[in-house]
């Protein structure tokens, strides 16, 4: 489609329209190569000296493997998704389908939810000071699980109670006055209508606090201190995991502990990679189905103990809000 | 008409089973479960949401009480002096204001709270141009089948552990940035006032420099997807329209999708800068812990983040406390830093809608 009237000033601003495009795929290079460098190098660096054995031995002052590193950075995980999860999840609750506005507890929501915001703001490595001062010193459990657990769980529960938030928001409004339509009382379409709608988002959100709470180091030197065997206390001693690996044994005078240390962030990446890839395909699969996967599971026994199914409305939205986010 | 129920026993009737008498315990438990379920949500709920305050509280009520003798005994000297020195570890305790420390111990953090404006500032000026252009490429640009996997390729990146990311820099970049990049721009670096901080020594690839690429590399996925979601709201008439008139794809970004979005961005950018300012192990391996301000761009530096990390050991062998209490000091300023940035970039945000990219822990 040349042009009609092409003058030089057109041509120039053609020229510098074309000029601009090229900056942006400049910039999309310019992120993209150096992640893939980091990533391929870290894999390679790992995997050139890889032995499937530092999977399940034991670690030595030397060497030898990773086995309670990895199960110590396991437990780490699931104890914040027990006490950060329950915790966050209903603090999201709370926020986003409890505030009453004309009660106290309702007015104070705003407050809340500037406390949960400023603590998502604080530095990891002052909560894990806080940590250190307040629970391995000043309660005497020296460097320990539980301490780490604890630092680690206020580090994650605003992130929890945001994304459970914001997925019970996205709950049309028209699910709550259906439920309440059919005489449902509220903790009952609670559970079986707005969670069961909300629990994508809320899952997602749990996996990639996961990912944060694997992937943190600051707080838990603070917290954990290092340890390389798993104890068999929850406090008074000392804890292993990965992320100590990779940031002290890459110096250490042993060739052996380099390769750990490698070692160790290829299995966090892999750790990383497993929880991002899965919340992301909970993601997709809840948007292109986007109202019948939650329907039809709710759908068998709505109203348990009178024996009679009630079938909700299957693929349609309800007054034209569909609950998927725009993406 | 036809027989609705007037056979008798062709239709059996089915009334439904009603227990009989009392119903069994479980039964009753169930309907007292039922009837209070709300109150049982609200209960639990309003406990849960208490923890985040009580946390906050109890947190900022332990580095006050830590810190207030090293306020008292630092004063302002803290904010603008240059010198750290924990004192003579064998010498007299010496008192001040009834605070025990060491004799000759002085705690100015000037240079340590500058290198953590300095590193963050660096990461912004890197991070902020390549995320806009990258959201615009992945949103204006390109078919989804390539921007879906780029795109999750940069939350990948939000995804890896910082320590990680810093185990690269000090290995592989920060070495080649030294060997490859530094010397071609110092070289090159005329000797005038600003420009002279960007010459020779060039260092090892440990420092400053370094240490806000990989940090801009930390921050770029937190402003690209939000940037990316906010232009992916942009209404397309607007945008139609403008190219209608005969704006070219530049004009069309810079007068109409920009401006809607800008304000968006704006909070993007502040909170990427509180993830910047909070961040540790990354910089406390790359940036080479060095207390004094660099000569050069390139050279050893330390942030509030890093020297809490890094300063543990030595403070605890002051026998008064007093260098563990100038730690919890140095704590509540980063606190204090970076709980400010946040909460601006969260009353930016607001005012302009949602930030699209789960953004949160620091």
């Amino acid at each position: 489609m040349t042009t009609l009237a092409a003058g030089p000033a057109t041509r120039r601003r053609r020229a510098s329209s074309g000029f601009w495009r090229f900056l942006t795929y400049l910039a999309l290079v310019l992120i993209m190569a150096p992640a893939a460098w980091m990533l391929i190098g870290v894999l390679a660096r790992a995997w050139s000296h890889w032995q499937w054995s530092v999977l399940w031995t034991k670690a030595t002052p030397t060497g030898g493997g990773l086995r309670d590193q990895i199960l110590g950075t396991l437990i780490l995980m699931f104890g914040v998704l027990i006490i950060a999860g329950s915790i966050g999840v209903f603090a999201g609750i709370h926020l986003a389908e409890m505030a009453r506005p004309n009660k106290p507890a309702g007015r104070l929501s705003g407050p809340l939810r500037t406390a949960s915001d400023v603590l998502s703001g604080f530095p990891s490595i002052v909560l894990g000071y806080v940590g250190y001062t307040a629970l391995v010193v000043g309660l005497g459990w020296g460097f320990s699980l539980a301490a780490a657990l604890i630092i680690l769980s206020i580090m994650v529960i605003p992130y929890i109670a945001k994304t459970t938030e914001n997925s019970l928001r996205q709950v049309p409004t028209g699910y709550r006055e259906g439920a309440e339509a059919l005489g449902m009382s509220v903790g009952y379409s609670l559970r079986k209508v707005v969670l069961r709608s909300a629990l994508p988002g809320i899952v997602t959100g749990l996996l990639l606090a996961l990912a944060i709470a694997a992937g943190e180091t600051a707080p838990l030197i603070y917290t954990a201190g290092f340890s390389n065997t798993l104890p068999h206390s929850l406090t008074h001693a000392q804890f292993p995991y990965l992320t100590y690996v990779v940031f002290s044994y890459w110096n250490d005078p042993s060739v052996q502990k380099h390769y750990l240390s490698y070692d160790a962030a290829l299995i966090l990446i892999v750790i990383v990679l497993l929880l991002l890839v899965s919340s992301r395909i909970i993601v997709s699969r809840t948007q292109r189905h986007a109202e019948s996967a939650r329907t039809t599971r709710t759908g068998k026994r709505l109203w348990p103990g009178r024996g009679q199914a009630v079938e909700p409305a299957k693929d349609e939205p309800l007054l034209g809000i569909t609950g998927a986010p725009p993406r | 008409m036809a027989t609705v129920g007037g056979v008798a026993g062709s239709v059996p009737a089915t009334p439904r089973a009603e227990p009989v008498g009392k119903p069994p315990p479980w039964r009753r438990f169930g309907k007292f479960a039922r009837r209070n379920e709300e109150v049982a949500w609200r209960s639990v709920a309003w406990v849960a949401v208490l923890l985040p305050l009580a946390a906050l509280v109890f947190a900022v009520s332990v580095l006050a009480v830590k810190a207030w003798p090293a306020i008292r005994v630092n004063g302002w000297y803290f904010l603008y002096g240059r010198d750290w020195t924990y004192g003579n570890g064998y010498g007299a305790v010496v008192h001040t204001d009834g605070v025990a420390h060491q004799m000759g111990a002085r705690f100015g953090a000037w240079a340590i709270i500058w290198g953590t404006l300095a590193s963050s500032l660096i990461a912004i000026a890197i991070a902020v141009p390549l995320s806009i252009g990258a959201a615009f490429a992945l949103t204006e640009r390109m078919p989804t089948w390539i921007s879906r996997p780029l795109g999750f390729t940069i939350e990948i990146l939000a995804g890896i552990p910082s320590v990680v990311i810093g185990l690269w820099g000090i290995l592989t970049f920060g070495p080649w940035l030294a060997h490859h990049v530094y010397p071609v721009i110092a070289d090159h670096m005329p000797d005038v006032p600003v420009l002279r901080y960007f010459s020779n020594p060039v260092g090892t690839g440990e420092g400053l420099m370094s240490a806000g690429i990989v940090l801009a590399l930390m921050i770029v996925p937190i402003i690209a997807s939000t940037t990316r979601d906010l232009f992916a709201q942009v209404p397309p008439l607007p945008k139609e329209g403008a190219s209608a008139l005969g704006m070219t794809d530049w004009e069309v970004a810079n007068k109409v999708t920009l401006p809607w979005v800008r304000s968006g961005i704006v909070g993007a950018t502040v909170l990427g800068l509180g993830r910047a300012l909070g961040e540790t192990i990354a910089i406390a391996m790359i940036g080479g812990a060095s207390l004094q301000i660099p000569h050069t761009i390139y050279l050893p530096f330390t942030t509030v983040a890093a020297t809490i990390l890094s300063q543990l050991d030595g403070a605890l062998t002051d026998g008064t406390g007093f260098a563990v209490a100038t730690l919890a000091e140095l704590a509540l300023v980063l606190a204090v830093i970076s709980v400010g940035v946040n909460l601006i970039a969260r009353q930016i945000v607001k005012r302009t809608g949602r930030v699209g990219a789960p953004v949160g822990g620091a």
